[in-house]
């Protein structure tokens, strides 16, 4: 963790060609085709219009960004070869490799780079990665300087992944809009090491070798097929008889022990670090009985998270306690886990004012938004009448009908899945702001108002060290853990799959395939 | 000439049903809960509130229900189906995209469940006690009851993992390269699964109509005269009486065209079939207005058609129909 910002203090890194994957002893050999998939239909390739892991994956392949990270959450140089932040924090320059062409043969130049920036600002659905940028400089062609008006250390992530895509001027900059862009979809002209052959709505993405990518002798596949295969049972059969070799984002916890279990298929949680895909009970803090701390820690303590995540999940996830990813530098394990302990949530309530009734203290509604959510949501209803809370379930018909509940904050308790993004100013922040409450779905929905985690949050947005950083995440988890807005149960169970032939595979950074594939190879 | 004015009426007829369909469904679409900025957010894996606001602001979702209704049944009447908000692309282009997948395995499903069928209707009737006509129903009956999804999954699980002899997925190969003889090779290895799941439901509503059809035929005056007149039985069944034993069959194919879009679903998700099916319920599940209304447009369209031409088709088997002579 200490070396997590020393590219960001004092930018001369070297370049180093080995980037979060495991170097092999053998050497990698040209060409071939990676057959994979696409757990979804595409809404677009443009990855600077659109977020998302299904758009990431072919989007970090057409796409470069200025930086990449290892799996100890370094940046290493990608399309920019060094940079530094000045010593007031509020620039930070780009020093771009000077080899770099687009697809079709155009230089990228640093106004590429200004470009890009003002097309995420208007159209990438994640507004505070780059608010604090006000302006881009470009003293030359390979130098591109981003003017802050405060400190952001939230930018060195904002600037890897599929979060900073760098695209075209000369094609996105003819004045149509830019998230209706018919070259988002066709014949785009990308900067990264694979170029679009054929997209396919609902069939596939095929993507081929760039040959001319600025990093010599990269990348070693030929060609990348991206079949859209929605159905999971028919992906696990493709994984067994090899008609995919590689694809990430698996989440069932059957297929997922069922594939384990295939002797040519590794099957791994590693690699999703930064999506921080997180899996929690959120709580309406303004409702009724919600609104007091101790009722909301008794529902923390009368839940056994260890039911969830070895019965329900079957051992696929990992436990967490805080609102950020435990595989985070900044993950402060040091709190409660709310074990189970239902004399604490007994007495907790009684002392909340809320006496036992007959068999009933008070009675609460929980909403799940996607049908594998219910066994979920089926436990808490059945832990929580244990201590005299009754819960009644309520179906949502479909995903935004949910949505709309979240988002007008019409629900008590509701299951909920919500990503970190990399750094925790792009995707923590907004559930806990008091300036973010109930601004649509993924908000602040629990309508959580603390001024002091306003006030962390805050300063934590802006504090270039490292350390002081870490600090003062630390005690915001310490409080959102004790105040239970949120109880946070465990990580979503994604996970890589591929076969023994495919060597590098993307499972050793932190973006999994939000992250280029230039290194993967295919062992004859 | 009767024919052509049933016709005109039908198609006038149509045009009123068809915009009622749009202007109903375009305000259950606005009545439920949420919208298709909500599931843009879901794609997204989240979304700044201020981005949220950009996109119902960009689409118009922010107007009122009436300039929204006004405005896309302008664009209708003017044969602009308009834009998908969700797949970023023309609902004509991805509709006539889906298209050509979802007529190959339907068509294809239906004529072999169709053949198959009366085959074995015929045959079972002419013996409605024997071992070959228990079979028949009792396959009718498990083709009927068993759910797509399942039997997909059951042909997958033996013929693409324990037996590897096709494709788990999609509709094509695309590493293979080759001619167009190659390739359409490689696309009817692709349909032979799900084109077999399809046609196991209406495998069982043929061969159970025409079995049924034919019995009541063999027992009519007709057929007694036929076989008075000292015909073969050959000739008996197959030039006098399955003529018109066809008729209820033929009516009930005609009706399974709406399958276009609606039987196929399951099929398309479970083989990852990139017809229209799965557009058309990818497309609900993202509220992306538009293009439901387009393909709900569409295949309104496709089962008019096919009404007519089964009519027409009627006529030619059944002289019966058509009234006046």
């Amino acid at each position: 963790m200490k070396h997590l910002f020393k590219g960001l203090i004092a930018a001369t890194a070297v370049a180093s060609v080995l980037v979060g994957t495991t170097a092999s002893a053998e050497e990698p050999r040209q060409g071939g085709t990676l057959k994979t998939q696409l757990g979804s239909n595409l809404r677009t390739l443009n990855s600077a219009v659109q977020s998302g892991i299904v758009t990431g994956f072919p989007g970090a392949q057409l796409f470069a960004s200025p930086l990449r990270y290892d799996d100890s959450w370094t940046p290493q140089p990608y399309l920019a070869e060094s940079w530094e932040v000045s010593a007031d924090g509020l620039k930070v320059t780009l020093n771009l490799v000077k080899n770099a062409v687009f697809h079709d043969g155009h230089p990228i130049t640093s106004s590429d780079i200004a470009f890009s920036v003002k097309v995420i600002q208007e159209a990438h659905p994640f507004k505070s990665m780059f608010a604090p940028v006000t302006s881009v400089d470009t003293p030359d062609d390979h130098t591109a300087v981003l003017n802050l008006s405060h400190p952001h250390p939230g930018l060195m992530l904002a600037m890897s992944g599929q979060l900073m895509s760098i695209i075209p001027e000369h094609i996105y900059g003819d004045g149509q809009d830019f998230k209706t862009h018919p070259r988002n979809i066709e014949d785009v002209v990308g900067s990264g090491p694979f170029k679009l052959a054929e997209y396919k709505n609902g069939e596939h993405v095929i993507l081929e070798r760039f040959d001319d990518f600025f990093i010599e002798g990269r990348p070693y596949l030929d060609k990348i097929v991206m079949r859209i295969i929605t159905d999971s049972s028919a992906r696990a059969i493709a994984y067994e008889n090899g008609e995919l070799d590689f694809g990430a984002f698996e989440s069932e916890p059957l297929i997922i022990n069922r594939l384990k279990k295939v002797d040519h298929l590794t099957v791994t949680p590693t690699g999703y670090g930064a999506i921080g895909a997180l899996d929690w009970l959120a709580i309406n803090t303004t409702k009724g009985p919600l609104a007091d701390k101790r009722v909301r820690q008794a529902i923390a303590y009368a839940i056994d998270k260890n039911f969830i995540q070895n019965a329900l999940m079957q051992g696929t996830v990992q436990d967490s306690n805080t609102g950020i990813h435990p595989d985070s530098p900044f993950y402060n394990a040091d709190v409660n886990t709310y074990a189970l302990d239902l004399d604490k949530a007994n007495a907790l309530l009684d002392e909340a004012g809320f006496p036992m009734k007959g068999d009933e203290r008070f009675a609460v509604t929980i909403d799940y938004g996607w049908p594998s959510a219910k066994p979920h949501v089926e436990y808490v209803r059945a832990a929580l009448k244990k201590v005299g809370i009754n819960v009644e379930v309520r179906a949502s018909a479909d995903f935004p009908t949910w949505a709309k509940r979240m988002g007008t904050m019409d629900f008590d308790l509701s299951w909920d899945a919500v990503f970190n993004w990399g750094d925790p100013s792009i995707g923590v922040h907004r559930t806990y702001l008091s300036s973010n409450i109930a601004k649509g779905v993924w908000s602040n929905t629990q309508g959580y108002s603390n001024a002091r985690v306003d006030e962390l949050l805050d300063m934590a947005g802006k504090e270039n060290d490292p350390e002081k950083r870490k600090a003062l995440y630390a005690e915001f988890q310490s409080i959102v853990n004790d105040e239970v807005p949120i109880y946070f149960i465990q990580t979503l169970p994604y996970h890589t799959v591929y076969s023994n032939k495919v060597m590098n595979a993307p499972v050793n950074g932190i973006w999994s395939t939000s992250s280029p594939l230039d290194q993967v190879w295919l062992k004859e | 000439m009767n024919f052509l004015r049933v016709t005109l009426i039908r198609i006038l007829y149509a045009a009123i049903l068809l915009i009622a369909v749009l202007v109903l469904n375009f305000s259950l679409m606005h009545a439920a809960p949420g919208d298709v900025a909500d599931t843009i957010a879901q794609a997204a894996g989240g979304i700044d509130a201020e981005a949220l606001e950009q996109i119902r602001r960009e689409y118009g979702l922010d107007q009122p229900f009436l300039v929204q209704l006004g405005r896309y049944i302008g664009n209708v009447l003017q044969f602009d189906l308009g834009y998908s908000y969700f797949y970023s692309d023309k609902v004509t282009n991805l509709i006539l995209s889906r298209l050509p997948a979802t007529l190959l395995l339907v068509i294809s499903a239906q004529l072999l469940a169709l053949v198959v069928g009366v085959v074995l209707g015929v045959f079972s009737a002419r013996k409605p006690n024997g071992i070959l006509s228990h079979f028949v129903t009792f396959l009718a009956l498990f083709g009927y009851s068993a759910p797509v999804f399942w039997t997909g999954l059951l042909m997958l699980v033996v013929f693409s993992l324990m037996v590897p002899l096709f494709p788990v997925a999609g509709m094509r190969d695309v590493t293979i390269e080759g001619g167009f003889f190659v390739q359409a090779l490689d696309i009817a290895h692709h349909l032979v699964l799900p084109m077999l799941t399809l046609a196991s439901i209406f495998l069982a509503l043929y061969s159970r109509l025409s079995r049924a059809a034919m019995m009541e035929v063999l027992g009519s005056d007709y057929v007694r005269t036929a076989k008075a007149k000292g015909l073969s039985p050959r000739q008996v069944v197959y030039k006098h009486a399955l003529k018109n034993a066809l008729s209820p069959v033929i009516t009930l194919a005609g009706l399974q065209l709406s399958a276009v879009v609606s039987g196929a679903v399951l099929v398309e998700t479970v083989f990852s079939w990139p017809g229209l099916g799965t557009l058309a319920f990818q497309s609900i599940l993202a509220r992306d207005t538009p293009l439901i209304l387009g393909i709900l447009f569409f295949s309104a369209l496709v089962v008019i058609v096919g009404n007519l031409l089964t009519d027409l088709a009627l006529r030619l088997v059944d002289p019966r129909v058509g009234g006046k002579r």
